[in-house]
């Protein structure tokens, strides 16, 4: 029971890291109805500035709260800064193209993302430096941190400001006329430039604080950590239906639990016959599973093609 | 109908072996080639081209760079020494090339350097590439030294163009299966990341461990890529083993030892040579203090010319050794040893005596067995102490190799071994 209560624990912080990931493809796929491949780049990017910010300002002596908080204003300020750049070079000359062709970009920018990383960083693993202490509870008999428990909260907050954002406010309420119809949109005043860039510059900021999380919470980063998380996320955002906030949440903590069951009790039930090496697998069976029986996702509704 | 194949091959060997020796002595002008024109007065320079295989991108491109630098090392020295080979001076050149320590992409790179027909390859640095590229150099006759593969397996393919300059994972696993029982361990947990060089060690320390009386009471595995590894800790919690044993790297070591911590695992971890660097503990932090590795060789202060090793490559590179580079410095230096002593740096003419090498490097007096492995590989066993590996002792080996006699005519060669001439189809 503790097992099964630690693995639940693992799989929910795990989950979390994947929703605040999956809420920037999310936000772009519901606009414009593109899959932003560079946005786990985006997130390494977040992860590997706050480190150089926090270190450098700790190692001046900075206090731990001033440079944390520095760091993660200077993560958020960057990706902001390489979202809307990836729109207005990137996407924003393809928004008549094809719609593969976007998808490949997509794909091309984050390989160069990745390669601008490592000239940058280097290859070498950088380590976080530890802002909060990290200290350790038990209950019933299952062990959380406080980075853990700042980690779900963090991505409940998150998406609550991003629900608050779309349906309260005069860019939300752009951002939505623009997902229904750009062109109309358009006519009726909208500035549907500035809304997408909009939706790609909220998008990075996300993946900055995911960045932020994910590197406080394991304490590494690696300029090829993001393809990895990017196609876990995008999985979940799948899973809980793209384009659906909601969705993307329930979708990554969904997925982180799938996979933290999976690897901690494959073993057990194939007997051995299949181990925990599978741990990886699970996302892309969901994945599959996903597209073939309901590919609107759990909570996306169904949608006819956009003309 | 047989016969004709081998005379064949034997005709073109041999052809391959005058032309070999004609570009060796002379200007690579082939119209100059009838005169009897050897080394007459001014000396020919003749390029050793030396293929050096390592990750320098992805997790591991640390250690990469580690045994780049090694080989740069080398082939400084050697260059600064100005060696001469056959009549002609010799200029040792570097080829590097990167495996991404992806199988696929090694044999890949490995055709890439036998295309380029590089007299010798010193690599690769995971057992995992180096063993699918051995067959590609093998094949070409190109003798390969690798100073960090360690699977047995590489050596076990009878290809007599494989040599390691480092004890291989049967010797590790063994040491530290009686290592984990001198240590009171009565149950282990095992996880491996499935790589040639984690698996190996793994399934050797389990042979070991359970010799030595321990019982395995969980094996987990992961990848060489991963950062979570919460899912199978919690799982190894819950069978509560005495000691953790990890085959695998530092990028997931270091990580995995700092989760055990967190999910307040009370066992002791414990892995091979693939965790025992400085790398490991940077990541690891406070959670791989008190834990133990093993190291094949002994330690580098330990050995007569460790320092001043250690003090050169700071020098040139300004970074700390991180793992192999002084292996990779052996491996070189092996290879150009045997050169020397064929008189030719013809890759079919001096294979032969890399596997009759008695070099007395950095890490140890580098003999070979028949299969190509190091003869009387010791085992060392490291503590991380205060952000330093600390010594803790050394088993396996031989006492001391200095005082060995020389090697006959029977204690050598690996060409001897039953394998086809290379070139042959």
């Amino acid at each position: 029971m503790e097992t099964f209560l630690q693995q639940i624990i693992n799989g929910l912080v795990q989950g979390s890291i994947y929703a605040l990931v999956a809420l920037g493809y999310t936000m772009v796929y519901g606009i414009m109805g593109l899959i932003n491949f560079a946005h786990g780049e985006v997130v390494m990017i977040g992860t590997l500035v706050a480190i150089t910010v926090i270190g450098g300002l700790m190692a001046a002596g900075v206090p731990a709260v001033v440079a944390g908080g520095t760091g993660v204003l200077a993560a958020v300020v960057v990706c902001m800064a390489i979202g809307w750049w990836l729109e207005r070079v990137a996407y924003r000359p393809l928004r008549h193209a094809p719609r593969l062709t976007p998808l490949i970009t997509a794909i091309g920018m984050s390989i160069v993302l990745q390669n601008v990383a490592m000239i940058v960083w280097g290859r070498n693993y950088r380590t976080f430096p530890s802002l909060i202490r990290s200290e350790s509870f038990e209950v019933a008999g299952a062990s959380f941190t406080t980075v853990q428990v700042m980690i779900v909260s963090v991505s409940t907050l998150m998406m609550a400001g991003l629900l608050l954002l779309i349906y309260r406010t005069k860019l939300g309420m752009a951002m939505r006329a623009t997902a229904q119809n750009p062109q109309v949109a358009s006519l009726m005043g909208v500035n549907i430039d500035r809304v997408i860039a909009a939706a790609f510059v909220v998008g990075s900021a996300l993946g900055a604080v995911a960045g932020v999380m994910v590197g406080s919470y394991y304490e590494i980063a690696h300029y090829q950590m993001g393809s990895m998380l990017g196609l876990k996320a995008f999985t979940a955002a799948v899973l809980g239906g793209i384009g659906n906030i909601a969705g993307a949440v329930a979708g990554g903590v969904l997925l982180g639990i799938i996979e933290a069951l999976g690897a901690g009790y494959i073993g057990d039930l194939t007997h051995g016959f299949l181990g925990s090496h599978y741990q990886d697998i699970f996302a892309f069976i969901v994945l599959i599973g996903v597209l073939m029986f309901r590919p609107s996702g759990l909570f996306g509704e169904k949608t006819g093609d956009r003309a | 109908m047989r016969a004709l194949p081998v005379q064949l091959s034997a005709v073109s060997i041999a052809v391959a072996f005058a032309l070999a020796a004609c570009g060796q002595k002379e200007e690579p002008k082939p119209a100059q080639a009838p005169a009897a024109s050897t080394a007459t007065a001014p000396k020919p320079e003749v390029v050793v081209k030396l293929g050096h295989v390592a990750p320098m991108t992805g997790p591991q491109a640390h250690l990469g760079k580690d045994n780049e630098n090694g080989a740069i090392l080398a082939v400084e020295d050697l260059n600064a020494k100005g060696l001469e080979i056959g009549g002609a001076k010799v200029k040792f050149e570097l080829l590097n090339e990167d495996d991404q320590a992806d199988p696929k992409q090694g044999t890949i790179v490995a055709q890439k350097l036998a295309d380029a027909k590089v007299n010798g390859v010193i690599g690769h640095l995971n057992s995992g590439t180096t063993i699918p590229a051995s067959k590609i150099y093998f094949d070409a006759g190109i003798p390969q030294i690798s100073g960090s593969a360690t699977n047995p397996k590489y050596t076990q393919q009878s290809f007599n163009t494989a040599f390691r300059v480092m004890a291989n994972d049967e010797q590790q696993g063994k040491v530290l299966g009686q290592f984990a029982a001198k240590q009171g361990a009565k149950t282990v947990a095992i996880i491996d990341d499935r790589t040639a060089y984690g698996q190996g060690l793994a399934d050797e320390f389990r042979k070991a461990a359970e010799a030595n009386g321990l019982k395995v009471v969980d094996t987990e595995y992961t990848n060489d890529k991963a950062t979570d590894f919460k899912a199978i800790l919690t799982k190894i919690k819950s069978m509560k083993p005495d000691l953790v044993f990890y085959g695998g790297m530092d990028a997931q070591g270091g990580p995995l030892v700092k989760q055990m911590k967190e999910l307040g695992i009370k066992a002791k971890f414990l892995g091979g040579d693939g965790v025992c660097t400085p790398e490991f503990m940077k990541l690891g932090g406070d959670a791989a203090e008190g834990q133990f590795c093993s190291l094949p060789g002994k330690p580098l202060e330990k050995l007569a010319k460790g320092p001043q090793f250690r003090e050169k490559f700071t020098k040139r590179f300004n970074a700390d050794i991180q793992l192999y580079a002084p292996y990779v410095y052996d491996a070189v230096m092996v290879m150009a040893d045997s050169m020397q002593r064929a008189n030719s740096v013809e890759p079919a003419k001096f294979l032969p005596q890399v596997g009759k090498a008695r070099y007395d490097g950095v890490t140890a007096t580098i003999e070979f067995d028949p299969k190509g492995d190091l003869k009387d590989g010791a085992i060392s066993l490291y503590q991380y102490k205060g952000g330093k590996l600390d010594y803790v002792e050394t088993l396996g080996g031989a006492p001391e190799a200095t005082a060995a006699p020389a090697p006959g005519p029977a204690s050598a060669p690996a060409a001897a071994a039953p394998v086809q001439a290379p070139g042959k189809q």
